[in-house]
């Protein structure tokens, strides 16, 4: 593109942009700070699921459809286990461990024999998903199921500047976001799985020739994938609540995360993250019967302008 | 694992054409040798080409409503149809430009929105209801749908392959959102009721009867206009596309136009058959353009096969049918899992859909037609 081309487009897409900010920060200083940490907390939610979306794809080429259930069954798994042992510590893990479970399977019973065939794949995924949404509306049912925040994370915190009042569980999704990036970006960048991971991504054949088990990288990574979705579950039983149709939403989400941040890009799921939850809980505050617009609009000016995402790089 | 199925697993991530070969092979553009563009068909002869069954089946379903309950003329014939017109526009996209878009259901949303915002819906809605005469409401609402189908495929064909159904996906979701979320101009949760087809010339066009002749004009012309696109310039390059669109590109055919225009004569159809969606149902709130129904448009098609245009039809049916009778056999509640499972056993053991299955019997016991 030429430069007065992007000069242009800055100016178009930035100063509404600018002068929204000035506007809001006139208008009403909390509201917009509050939003903004709003924002930014909804975000590493997005980021958590929409992580383990794009590591899965950006690996095997699977566009796991599938990802939103995941995400709920993890959030079920969570719920069950905190209510019976009171531990949210212990229902992390089993979230976790019951998403990852549930994805393993999925990958050695199914996508295993169908190497390559990603749009088969793809409809599998579909599938599944239709079947685990209803298999968990039949356990558990259309209630609205609402997991407690331990003690130690419950009610406000108070005396911040500017805010003055915060949940406490929802301030801590921040570090918890950050921190499962890090430990993301270290696994991929610092260990021997992480460093399989990577060369699998950039070139599978040329991997398994050099002697890796490509199948057994395959399951690990769906699972840590799946995981991770069951991770958000259970964060986000507590933040939003479990109800069938949460699976779609945070499909959605990380749908649009990684078509912005780019494919098989972690860092890219951070940044769209980002864009994504600053967005729409912004258009939800100023604009609610039209926040979904928002989200829209960002979608088709990275597809006009970077069609593979701002990180993507070519499949 | 044989070694080629090895080799084309490990290379399908590699490069664009060995992902189009092994990835798309089974699905969607398996019918590169089942759809030949036959050396027999042309418009001097073109009742050369009609053979028996087709006259039985065409005279089958218009001496159906004579026969049949109007339950079965307007539940089963008419829905079937509807919804086979929508499945027909994702096969013509999907088993013929390689380009599996599920925003076709969100496309007959909008026109059926349209009909509602435009013409008349129950007086709770007439806040936002204009009232136009049916016909200008139809056809602002079809021009609509079009122009929106026209901008989602503008968007989804700047990248490819796989990448097409997520952004697709996307689009639909969020127009289901808004739908949800506005009330403004979509009703909110409400939506819109009592959308009731017009009475013309007298034919009150809400009667089973007139209806399902209504329906199946519709769904026959859709049914034509691709098969005589799929031999037309336009669908022949499409399919070129399909196959391989760095050499069509290179023999002068402008990818990206072919595509777009793809879209624009898929949303057409699927406008029309959203118009008749809406009058068949009589109302249109989030529900009808939600995630569920996004993919019940894929699984109809993709349970006839995308093969031939009259996989969405029989996939329309076979949907319906189930839909409706399968209920009584299974909870009430458990449709989606019924629907579900035989998804899955389909794309699992079937990826031609039940003409695969079909043909697949067909062969083992060869007839004197050949395979066609």
């Amino acid at each position: 593109m030429r430069r007065s081309w992007k000069i242009f487009w800055t100016l178009v897409i930035g100063l509404p942009l600018a002068a929204f900010v000035v506007w809001g920060l006139w208008d009403n200083t909390r509201l917009f700070a509050v939003t903004l940490l709003n924002g930014l907390t909804l975000a590493s939610l997005y980021f958590i699921v929409a992580a383990g979306f794009t590591l899965v794809f950006g690996l095997m080429r699977n566009v796991n459809l599938a990802h939103g259930s995941l995400y709920l069954l993890g959030g079920y798994v969570g719920f069950l286990v905190a209510q019976h042992t009171g531990w949210f510590v212990l229902a992390l893990a089993a979230g976790f461990a019951g998403a990852a479970l549930v994805g393993l399977l999925m990958q050695v019973s199914v996508f295993r024999f169908m190497p390559g065939q990603d749009l088969r794949q793809t409809m599998v995924t579909i599938a599944l998903s239709i079947i685990i949404a209803d298999v968990l509306l039949w356990w558990l049912g259309a209630t609205v199921h609402q997991m407690d925040a331990p003690g130690w994370l419950s009610g406000p915190l108070r005396d911040i500047p500017l805010i003055k009042a915060y949940s406490k569980y929802r301030l801590m999704l921040l570090p918890i976001g950050i921190a499962i990036g890090v430990a993301l970006w270290l696994f991929l960048n610092r260990t021997r799985v992480g460093m399989m991971i990577r060369a699998g991504v950039d070139d599978r054949a040329m991997l398994s020739a050099a002697g890796v088990n490509v199948n057994v990288l395959f399951a690990v990574t769906f699972a840590i994938g799946a995981g991770l979705a069951g991770l958000g579950g259970v964060i986000g039983a507590v933040e939003l609540s479990m109800v069938p149709g949460e699976d779609v939403r945070l499909l959605l989400a990380s749908l649009i995360v990684v078509i912005i941040g780019g494919m098989g890009s972690v860092v890219g799921a951070a940044l769209g993250a980002t864009i994504l939850g600053v967005a729409e809980t912004y258009g939800l505050t100023y604009a609610p019967t039209y926040s979904v617009v928002f989200t829209f609009l960002i979608l088709v000016l990275v597809l006009a302008f970077r069609p593979r995402g701002f990180l993507g790089r070519p499949a | 694992m044989s070694a080629a199925n090895w080799r084309n697993a490990m290379n399908s991530g590699a490069g664009r054409a060995a992902m189009r070969s092994a990835g798309g092979g089974t699905l969607v553009a398996g019918n590169r040798g089942l759809t030949p563009i036959s050396a027999g068909w042309n418009f001097g002869g073109i009742f050369a080409s009609v053979r028996p069954r087709h006259i039985v089946v065409l005279a089958f379903l218009l001496a159906y409503p004579w026969f049949a309950t109007p339950f079965f003329t307007f539940q089963i014939g008419a829905q079937s149809l509807a919804l086979g017109l929508i499945a027909l526009s994702l096969t013509f996209l999907g088993g013929y430009g390689g380009m599996v878009s599920l925003a076709q259901m969100t496309v007959a949303g909008i026109a059926g929105y349209g009909v509602a915002i435009f013409g008349a819906a129950s007086a709770v809605d007439a806040a936002i209801s204009l009232g136009w005469p049916w016909w200008v409401a139809v056809l602002i609402s079809i021009a609509i749908a079009t122009l929106c189908a026209t901008f989602i495929g503008w968007l989804s064909v700047r990248t490819e392959g796989i990448y097409t159904i997520m952004i697709t996906l996307a689009v639909g979701v969020a127009f289901y959102y808004l739908c949800l979320q506005n009330y403004s101009v979509f009703n909110g949760f409400q939506g819109f009721q009592r959308v009731q087809a017009p009475t013309v010339l007298g034919v009150n066009l809400r009667d089973p009867l007139p209806f399902y002749y209504l329906v199946l004009f519709w769904s026959l012309a859709g049914y034509f206009l691709v098969k005589y696109l799929l031999r037309a310039p336009f669908g022949i390059a499409l399919q070129g596309i399909r196959d391989n669109p760095r050499r069509m590109n290179a023999l002068g055919f402008n990818v990206t136009a072919h595509r777009v225009a793809a879209y624009a004569v898929a949303g057409v159809m699927a406008a029309v058959a959203g118009v008749l969606l809406v009058w068949y149902n009589g109302l249109i709130g989030p529900g009808s353009v939600g995630t569920s129904w996004i993919i019940n448009i894929l699984i109809i098609a993709v349970l006839g096969g995308m093969r031939h245009p009259i996989g969405a039809f029989i996939g329309a049916i076979v949907f319906v049918l189930l839909q409706t009778f399968a209920i009584d056999v299974f909870d009430r509640e458990r449709f989606n899992l019924v629907i579900g499972v035989v998804f899955l056993v389909i794309v699992l053991f079937s990826p031609d859909g039940l003409l695969g299955w079909w043909s697949g019997i067909k062969s083992k016991f060869p007839t004197r037609g050949g395979v066609r």
